[in-house]
């Protein structure tokens, strides 16, 4: 790794940590532009009890203070304060605890999307222009356009409805194979295309060529040529596979009532808990940035060809 | 003596000789010269799919304008609901192609009764009329989000482009942190915040009519989406300004407005058009997004996630009311995607992969 490895991972970082400081200033201020404070949504409260009310989770002291100590309180330990409407919980459990579930989805989601994707989109490339190759391409197309959100209410309707081979609730755990196949055809669609075309592309590279002429059997030049410098662009997607995961998890786990971060993210915009949804929004935003961090940088150190600047 | 500044010219006057008949034919151009413009629509019609796109995109723009004009239900009508009458709840819930309590009675008496082709929702509305309006904002949104971001990209990154140095530099770091931002989590944050401050604020004009959520869904595009647009016009700008054309117009005199708009402009108008039809799709897929989640338009008006997020809730008994603006809103994105494709094919094939 030479010095301008590093600059470029320093930057990077810089841009990273400026990324979640300008995400939590946004966060904070947009959610304290509301009108009508937090408490508004309730039924009448008297003048007095909302006094109480303000004092009590620290509203009534100026702007600026409350913004320091929000970002202090998450730096130090990260603590997002108390949750408005689950009375005697913290954010930072409540998240705590729709993180198990949803980053078990997230992670089988993801690995399969990997995993079957890369297959595929090897195969269509070795096997360019056949059958097999054009119908992954229409599928593939089909399942790339569309939404999240149609994707998991028609396997719900087909499989859980109609066919009714798989529970429709998301609680136990083969409620939870629904859910996980909705968030990953699209990255599997994506990382098949996406390792198709770069397949196509090194396939056609003189090495292979010359790995060919000297006599290397197949096999060896699919797995230890090909496919190893076919996989370098998979790298750059893992930070949008990981973006589309959680946004996509917002309405999987709302179709299949599934008890993860996504659906109470979801519940605390309906019922206006102000500090729930500045502190799912953080984490969220976070997961997000660093998983985008670290597939650049990951890219940069695989591939030193790479001119990022 | 030879002077040697005698000059002799040695002319063919065969050379001056009139052209004859077969001469003037070689010359004679055999069909007109075909413009850019002209070269891409035939590449672009060549395309079936593109065209097979465009033909669907059409007819469903059409049909979500026009139907509405004559179809004798409303989108908010209410069908059981009679004024000074009790609910007449066999209205609600209807199959498709089956009649209310009334309804039937007229038919009995020979009235003809318009179909409910695809029945009626919950609350008694006629759920074809209800898809087709949802086309129609969706489709509105989509187009509308596309133009003020398209807008907003194009002045600032043609400032930036054209401008260079420190405007540059600073433009350039905005974007990369709106870029870097989780777009999503920040439209669904600004989503839901907006539509509360901006329902007291748009009172009485007539923006209300439109409702607080699709305004608060421009602003959060106008303010997140531009920077692609804009990243993409700057490097536009930015290689074309250095292009040797470019360079030759200056030195033949133009002056900054001159190359402007008959130099760099004409020359990524291509580029801004393509990304603006490509834009389209994802503001739809955006807007049908948050309001699946409730954050998109104002009941009753509907659109097609809010269709389908309402079909949600009785999902066992009335499946086809999920299927029928799944299958649009993936028909649209899917033609308006495959278009797009084919438009950046067809006038642009230095982008071509």
């Amino acid at each position: 790794m030479n010095s301008k490895t590093l600059v470029y991972i320093a930057k990077r970082i810089g841009l990273a940590i400026l990324t979640v400081w300008v995400v939590i200033t946004i966060t904070f201020f947009v959610m304290r532009a509301v009108p009508g404070g937090p408490f508004m949504g309730e039924k009448a409260i008297s003048p007095a009890a909302q006094a109480a009310l303000e004092a009590k989770y620290g509203l009534d002291r100026p702007l600026s203070e409350q913004y320091f100590t929000y970002l202090k309180d998450i730096v130090t330990h990260f603590d997002f304060g108390p949750s408005l409407k689950q009375r005697g919980r913290t954010v930072t459990e409540i998240i705590a605890d729709g993180m198990r579930t949803s980053v078990k989805l997230g992670v089988i989601a993801a690995f399969s999307a990997l995993a079957v994707g890369v297959v595929l989109g090897a195969v269509a490339a070795l096997r360019r222009n056949s059958l097999l190759d054009r119908a992954v391409m229409v599928i593939t197309t089909a399942f790339v356009s569309m939404p999240s959100f149609i994707m998991g209410s028609l396997l719900l309707v087909l499989f859980a409805v109609r066919l009714k081979v798989l529970p429709a609730n998301g609680t136990t755990g083969a409620g939870l194979i629904l859910p996980i196949i909705t968030l990953s055809l699209y990255p599997m669609a994506y990382i098949t295309r996406l390792t198709r075309s770069s397949m196509l592309d090194v396939l056609g590279q003189d090495y292979i060529r010359t790995a060919r002429a000297k006599g290397v059997s197949g096999m060896k030049i699919i797995f230890g040529h090909a496919l190893k410098n076919a996989l370098i662009p998979v790298i750059t997607y893992f930070g949008p596979m990981l973006a589309y995961i959680v946004t996509g998890s917002l309405v999987v786990e709302r179709i299949f009532s599934v008890p993860g971060i996504g659906r109470a993210f979801v519940q605390s915009i309906t019922n206006r808990d102000y500090p729930m949804v500045m502190g799912t929004t953080i984490v969220l935003a976070c997961l997000i940035v660093v998983m985008n961090l670290v597939s650049d940088i990951l890219y940069k150190v695989v591939d030193p060809r790479i001119n990022l600047e | 003596m030879d002077s040697p500044k005698k000059m002799t010219l040695h002319v063919d006057m065969d050379a001056f000789l009139p052209a004859t008949e077969e001469e003037k034919a070689y010359m004679v151009q055999m069909r007109p010269s075909s413009t850019f413009f002209r070269d891409g629509v035939k590449r672009l019609v060549r395309n079936k799919v593109a065209l097979t796109s465009f033909v669907v995109i059409v007819l469903i723009t059409l049909s979500s304008i026009f139907i509405p004009l004559f179809w004798p239900y409303s989108y908010d009508n209410m069908l059981g609901v009679t004024p000074g009458r009790p609910v007449d709840s066999s209205y609600n819930n209807l199959a498709p192609f089956a009649y209310g309590r009334t309804e039937l009675r007229l038919q009995e008496e020979g009235a003809t009764v318009f179909p409910h082709i695809f029945g009626t929702d919950a609350s008694g509305r006629d759920y074809f009329i209800r898809v087709v309006y949802g086309t129609r904002i969706s489709l509105a949104v989509g187009f509308f989000a596309s133009i003020i971001v398209l807008l907003i990209g194009m002045t600032i990154g043609s400032i930036a482009g054209y401008c260079g140095g420190k405007v540059d530099l600073v433009i350039m770091r905005i974007v990369d942190i709106i870029y870097s931002l989780p777009d999503m989590l920040m439209v669904i944050l600004l989503a839901s915040v907006l539509k509360i401050g901006l329902t007291p604020v748009i009172e009485g004009t007539v923006f209300a009519r439109i409702g607080s959520n699709i305004i608060s869904l421009f602003i959060v595009f106008g303010v997140l989406y531009w920077v692609s647009m804009s990243r993409l016009i700057r490097g536009q700008i930015l290689s074309l300004r250095e292009q040797e054309y470019v360079l030759a117009s200056r030195a033949a005199g133009a002056g900054g407005r001159w190359i402007i708009t008959k130099h760099l402009l004409p020359n990524c108008i291509s580029v801004v058009i393509i990304s603006t039809a490509l834009q389209i799709p994802s503001a739809i897929f955006t807007e049908s997004y948050l309001s699946f989640l409730g954050l998109g338009v104002n009941a009753p008006m509907p659109s097609l996630g809010s269709l389908a997020s309402d079909a949600l809730n009785g999902i066992t008994s009335y499946p086809y009311r999920l299927v029928i603006p799944a299958v649009v809103i993936s028909l649209i994105v899917l033609s308006l995607n495959l278009f797009g494709d084919g438009l950046r094919d067809a006038f642009d094939p230095k982008l071509r992969t």
